[in-house]
C-alpha cells in the first residue's frame, strides 16, 4: 500500500476520529467544527477530556497510523499532496487525509487535479426512492458515464446505489464517498456494490481512518466531500428534510452548479427536489445532456444516444401504449387493442428484445 | 357373561377396527373401561348408565368390565358410546348376543338415550366393509354418508332403543331421503351445489388473469396472484374449483371421508372440489396436520381441491416451510410417539400477495415503500415455496368500462377446455407418476416437451439475457406445454412459449437492483 500522507495530516485525521463522539454533540455546526485547527478543535469539543486528548495527540504514533491504513488495504492522500483532489480545497475544512479503497493510480486520474472539476458529477437522492427515481438515477448514471464523466455518490440505499449501478452498467469507474472508513461498506447491505465499485476501477473514499465507528455527524461531513469532489451535484429525488438537500446546499455554497430531476408534485419523495427547482437554485435535469449543457455550454458536448433498432411493426402499438404511461399489462393491451391471448405473448416478446422492462407489481416501463 | 361387538376408531383419517368386549360378573356394582381410552371414553360410563336407564332397559347392578382392544391403540372421543352400551345390553341378555357378529356400531350417546351425530361415519363404513361385516348402525344423520360404501347395509338410528330393535331383527329403518343439508348429490360427476358455486361468469375485466386461471387449472399448476388490495385476487381464486375437472367417485369419497372426520360436512357425497383458505395466523400443525392426537390440517382438507393462501407474506416462515413435503410428495407424514400417520395432500396451491408492503408498488404517487421495504417483502416471499409456483399473475383493478361489459366466459365453457387439455396430458403422461403438466419433474419435461424451432430460439434468448433461472426455465416449459395442450398444438409454438414467459415470476436478477 501507498501511504504518502504526511505526519501532520495523519495526526489530524487521528484526532478527528479520536474526538468522533464529542464532535457528534456539535453536529448541527459540523462544517464550522471541521474547519477549526487542531488546538481549537480540542478546545471546542474536548470537554473534560481536553487535557487527556491533548497529551495523546502530542504523543501520537504516525507510523502506526500508516501501518493501520496499510493493514486495512487503504491508500491515503493528504491535503499537502499535489495529487490531492483540488476540488476539496474549496471547502472551509477540507479532509486532512482521504483514505482510498481501490487502485490509487487510476483513482488519482479520476479525482485529482483540475480535471476533476470538469469531469465528476455527483448524483444523490433519497433512500426511500420511487421506482421512477431509481430508473432515472440509473439511466443518468449510465448516460454520464458513457459521456466520459465520473459519477460520484454516497453508496446509500436507493438513488445513490442506482447511480453507481448505472455507471457500472456502462462499464465505467465510479467513486463512492462513505460516511465511515473506506474499507467498510456502509450500509453493510452494499457489500456487493462496494466490491463491484473497487473491482470496476473506481474507488470508495473517506476521510475517516480505518477502525473508527460511524457517528451521525459523519453523514453531513461525507456530503460536503461529495459536493466538493464533483463539478456539479444532481439531486434525483429528495424528501423535504433529506440529506441530499444538504449536499445540494453545500455545493451551492461553494459555487458549484446544482441540478434536480423533476418529480411528481404529489410524491413526498420528490418534495425536496421539486422545492429546489422552484427556488431557482437548481436547474432542471432531464437526462445526461442537460448536465453536459450546464457544465460545458449548450451543445458543446453531446451525450451519446443509446442506439436501438425499431421494434417489429406488429409490436409497435403496444410499445407506444407503454411509453404513453399505460404501465400495467391490462392497460397496455387495452390501449393497443390486443386481446389477452396474443397480448401476453407480445409483451414477453418486447421484454425479451429489451424494449421494455418489467418492474414490481408487473408494471412495464420502456427500457432506458 | 361376555359380549363382543366391533366398532372403529379413527386414526388420522383411517378407520382401525376395535373390539368392544363387555364382561358381566357377580360382585359389587362397578363399571370399568380399560383399553387406552381418553377422558371422553372414561366419561362414557356415566352417559351409558343414564342412556340405558332412560331407554327403558335395565343397567345391571353387578361388576361390569369393558375392554377396548387392541389395547395399544389410543382411543379418542365419544364415538365408542353406542358400541359399549350395546355390549352391556348384550352381556346382560337384553339384546340377542348372537346378532352382534354381523354388525358394527358407531356413535355418541346422550343421557336420554339418543344417538348423536358423530364425525367420521364414512371412514367407519369403509372399515366395516373391509372387515367383512355386512351391517352397520350409525346415527341417523350419518346414514346417507355411510351408505356411500357399497355392499353394506346401513341402519341409521336415532336412539339406543332403535339400535336394539335393529339388532333384535324387529325393525330395519330405511335410508332417510336426501335433505337440504346435503352438500352434494351422490352422482358420479358430482356437479353438486351448482347454483351456489361461484362462476367465472361473475367476473368482469381481468382478461389476462382469466386466461392464466384456465392455464393453471388445465395443467394443475400452482399459481401466485400479485396485486394491490381490492383488485379481485380472492374473487378469482375462489372460482378455480369451478373450472377444475370434476372429481371421480373415488376422489369424491376420499374427500367426503376426510371432511366427515374433520366434522366439516353435513351429509351425502361432496361433489365440488374443496376450497380451503386458512388465515395467515395459522400454525404449521393447523396447516399440515398434527396435535397430540393427529388431526388432518388444511393441506389435507384441500386434498383434490385448492389450498388458497391469501396474504402469503404474512404467514410465518416456519409454517410455509412445513408445506414443502406436502407439495413435493402429495402427502404428509406426522410422527407421534412410535407411530407415523400419513395424510394425503394433493392440492393445487394458490397464493395471493401484495406486490409490496403497502400494496401499491409501481404506482408512484401511491406507493410509500422504500427499497428496503421492498427487499424485506421479497425476502419474505422467496424460498422453496416460490420454486413451486409455476405461474405469476398480476391482477389489476378493472376499469369502469370492464365493469359494464358482458361476461367474457363461464366456468362451464372453461371447464370443457380444461377437461380437453387434461385428456391430452393423461394420454401423454400415461405410465408415469405425473397426472398433469404441473406435476412433471425435470426428467419428464425433457422427455415429453417438444418445441417448435422459433420457440426453442425464444427460450434460449430468454435464458441468455438472464430473464430465467435454470429452475425458472423448467417452470416456463411446463406452462408452455399446458398452453399448447389448451390450443391443441402438437408442439409448443413460439406464441405458446411467449405467453408462458409473460406469466413467469420475476427472476432474482430483476427482483433486486444489481448491487
Amino acid at each position: 500500500m501507498n501511504v504518502p500522507a504526511c505526519g501532520r495530516c495523519l495526526a489530524r485525521s487521528w484526532l478527528v476520529a479520536r474526538l468522533a463522539g464529542h464532535i457528534d454533540k456539535a453536529r448541527s455546526r459540523i462544517e464550522q467544527v471541521l474547519a477549526l485547527d487542531d488546538e481549537e478543535l480540542i478546545e471546542a469539543v474536548g470537554g473534560r477530556e481536553k487535557a487527556h486528548v491533548e497529551r495523546e495527540f502530542e504523543g501520537v504514533d504516525v507510523d502506526a497510523l500508516r501501518g493501520r491504513a496499510c493493514d486495512a488495504g487503504l491508500d491515503a492522500l493528504c491535503r499537502c499532496d499535489p495529487a490531492y483532489p483540488a476540488g476539496l480545497l474549496a471547502l472551509a475544512g477540507p479532509p486532512a487525509v482521504l483514505y482510498v479503497a481501490g487502485d490509487l493510480e487510476r483513482v488519482v486520474d479520476l479525482i485529482s487535479g483540475d480535471a476533476l472539476l470538469d469531469d465528476a458529477v455527483a448524483i444523490v437522492g433519497a433512500r426511500r426512492a420511487t421506482g421512477y427515481g431509481l430508473d432515472v438515477a440509473r439511466s443518468l448514471g449510465r448516460g454520464l458515464a458513457v459521456a466520459g464523466m465520473t459519477v460520484v455518490s454516497g453508496m446509500a440505499v436507493g438513488i445513490d446505489s442506482a447511480a453507481h449501478a448505472g455507471a457500472l452498467d456502462a462499464g465505467m469507474p465510479t467513486v463512492a464517498v462513505l460516511p465511515g472508513p473506506a474499507d467498510r461498506p456502509y450500509p453493510a447491505s452494499r457489500r456487493a456494490l462496494h466490491r463491484r465499485i473497487v473491482a470496476g476501477g473506481g474507488a470508495a473514499v473517506s476521510e475517516i481512518p480505518p477502525g473508527t465507528s460511524v457517528w451521525r455527524w459523519m453523514f453531513p461531513a461525507r456530503n460536503r466531500i461529495i459536493a466538493a469532489l464533483a463539478a456539479m451535484t444532481v439531486v434525483v429525488e429528495a424528501g423535504e428534510r433529506s440529506g441530499s438537500l444538504v449536499t445540494a446546499r453545500l455545493a451551492y455554497d461553494i459555487w458549484r452548479p446544482v441540478g434536480a430531476v423533476p418529480g411528481r408534485v404529489t410524491t413526498p419523495q420528490a418534495a425536496g427536489s421539486n422545492a429546489l427547482l422552484a427556488s431557482g437554485r437548481a436547474s432542471v435535469v432531464r437526462g445526461a445532456q442537460d448536465v453536459l449543457d450546464r457544465l460545458f455550454g449548450v451543445g458543446e458536448r453531446i451525450a451519446p444516444e443509446p442506439r436501438r433498432p425499431p421494434p417489429p411493426a406488429e409490436l409497435a402499438p403496444l410499445l407506444a401504449a407503454i411509453a404513453e404511461g399505460h404501465e400495467t399489462a391490462a392497460a397496455a393491451l387495452a390501449r393497443a387493442g390486443f386481446d389477452a391471448d396474443r397480448g401476453l405473448a407480445a409483451l414477453a416478446a418486447l421484454e425479451l428484445a429489451g424494449f421494455v422492462t418489467r418492474a414490481a407489481g408487473g408494471r412495464f416501463r420502456v427500457a432506458s | 357373561m361376555l359380549a363382543r361387538i366391533v366398532t372403529f376408531a379413527i386414526d388420522g383419517i383411517d378407520p382401525r377396527q376395535v373390539w368392544v368386549e363387555v364382561d358381566i360378573r357377580s360382585g359389587l356394582p362397578a363399571f370399568t373401561i380399560v383399553g387406552l381410552g381418553d377422558v371422553a371414553v372414561r366419561e362414557s360410563r356415566d352417559r351409558i348408565r343414564s342412556a340405558i336407564a332412560n331407554s327403558g332397559f335395565e343397567f345391571p347392578q353387578t361388576r361390569i368390565t369393558a375392554n377396548l382392544a387392541p389395547a395399544f391403540l389410543r382411543k379418542v372421543g365419544p364415538g365408542f358410546d353406542a358400541a359399549l352400551a350395546v355390549g352391556v345390553l348384550a352381556a346382560s341378555e337384553q339384546v340377542p348376543a348372537e346378532a352382534l357378529s354381523a354388525y358394527a356400531v358407531f356413535g355418541e350417546l346422550s343421557l336420554s338415550g339418543e344417538l348423536r351425530d358423530s364425525p367420521g361415519a364414512l371412514a367407519v363404513a369403509e372399515g366395516a366393509r373391509r372387515a367383512g361385516l355386512g351391517r352397520l348402525i350409525v346415527p341417523r344423520e350419518r346414514a346417507r354418508e355411510a351408505a356411500l360404501v357399497q355392499d353394506l347395509e346401513v341402519a341409521g338410528v336415532s336412539s339406543l332403543r332403535e339400535a336394539a330393535e335393529v339388532l333384535a331383527g324387529s325393525a330395519f329403518p330405511p335410508l332417510p331421503a336426501p335433505s337440504a343439508r346435503d352438500t352434494g348429490v351422490g352422482g358420479a360427476t358430482g356437479a353438486g351445489g351448482a347454483a351456489a358455486e361461484p362462476d367465472l361468469a361473475d367476473i368482469r375485466g381481468h382478461a389476462a388473469p382469466l386466461l392464466a386461471l384456465e392455464i393453471a387449472a388445465a395443467g394443475g399448476h400452482n399459481l401466485l396472484f400479485e396485486g394491490a388490495p381490492g383488485t379481485g385476487k380472492t374473487m378469482l381464486a375462489r372460482r378455480i374449483p369451478s373450472i377444475l375437472p370434476a372429481m371421480t367417485r373415488a376422489e369424491a369419497i376420499e374427500v367426503t371421508r376426510i371432511h366427515s372426520i374433520a366434522g366439516l360436512h353435513a351429509a351425502g357425497l361432496i361433489g365440488a372440489r374443496p376450497f380451503r383458505a386458512p388465515h395467515h395466523t395459522i400454525s404449521s400443525s393447523g396447516l399440515v396436520g398434527g396435535g397430540t392426537v393427529p388431526r388432518p390440517g388444511e393441506a389435507t382438507l384441500a386434498h383434490h381441491g385448492v389450498l388458497f393462501l391469501d396474504e402469503l407474506a404474512e404467514f410465518q416462515r416456519t409454517t410455509l416451510d412445513a408445506l414443502r413435503q406436502p407439495l413435493e410428495d402429495g402427502y404428509v407424514t406426522i410422527v407421534r410417539g412410535q407411530r407415523a400417520l400419513v395424510f394425503p395432500t394433493r392440492f393445487m396451491l394458490v397464493a395471493a400477495t401484495n406486490p409490496c408492503p403497502c400494496g401499491f408498488a409501481g404506482v408512484d404517487d401511491r406507493c410509500r415503500c422504500g427499497e428496503v421495504d421492498l427487499r424485506r417483502h421479497s425476502r419474505r416471499l422467496s424460498g422453496p415455496l416460490l420454486d413451486r409456483m409455476d405461474l405469476l399473475i398480476n391482477v389489476e383493478r378493472p376499469t369502469e368500462q370492464d365493469l359494464r361489459a358482458p361476461a367474457q366466459t363461464s366456468s362451464a365453457r372453461a371447464r370443457e377446455r380444461v377437461a380437453h387439455a387434461r385428456e391430452r396430458q393423461r394420454f401423454r403422461l400415461a405410465g408415469s407418476a405425473a397426472r398433469c403438466n404441473g406435476e412433471m419433474d425435470s426428467r419428464l419435461v425433457r422427455r415429453h416437451i417438444r418445441l417448435e424451432e422459433a420457440a426453442e430460439d425464444a427460450l434460449a434468448q430468454a435464458y441468455a439475457v438472464g430473464a430465467l433461472s435454470a429452475r425458472g426455465r423448467h417452470r416456463v416449459l411446463r406452462v408452455a406445454q399446458t398452453i399448447a395442450d389448451l390450443s391443441g398444438h402438437a408442439r409448443v409454438t413460439h406464441g405458446d412459449l411467449l405467453t408462458a414467459l409473460s406469466l413467469r415470476q420475476r427472476g432474482e436478477a430483476e427482483r433486486t437492483l444489481a448491487a
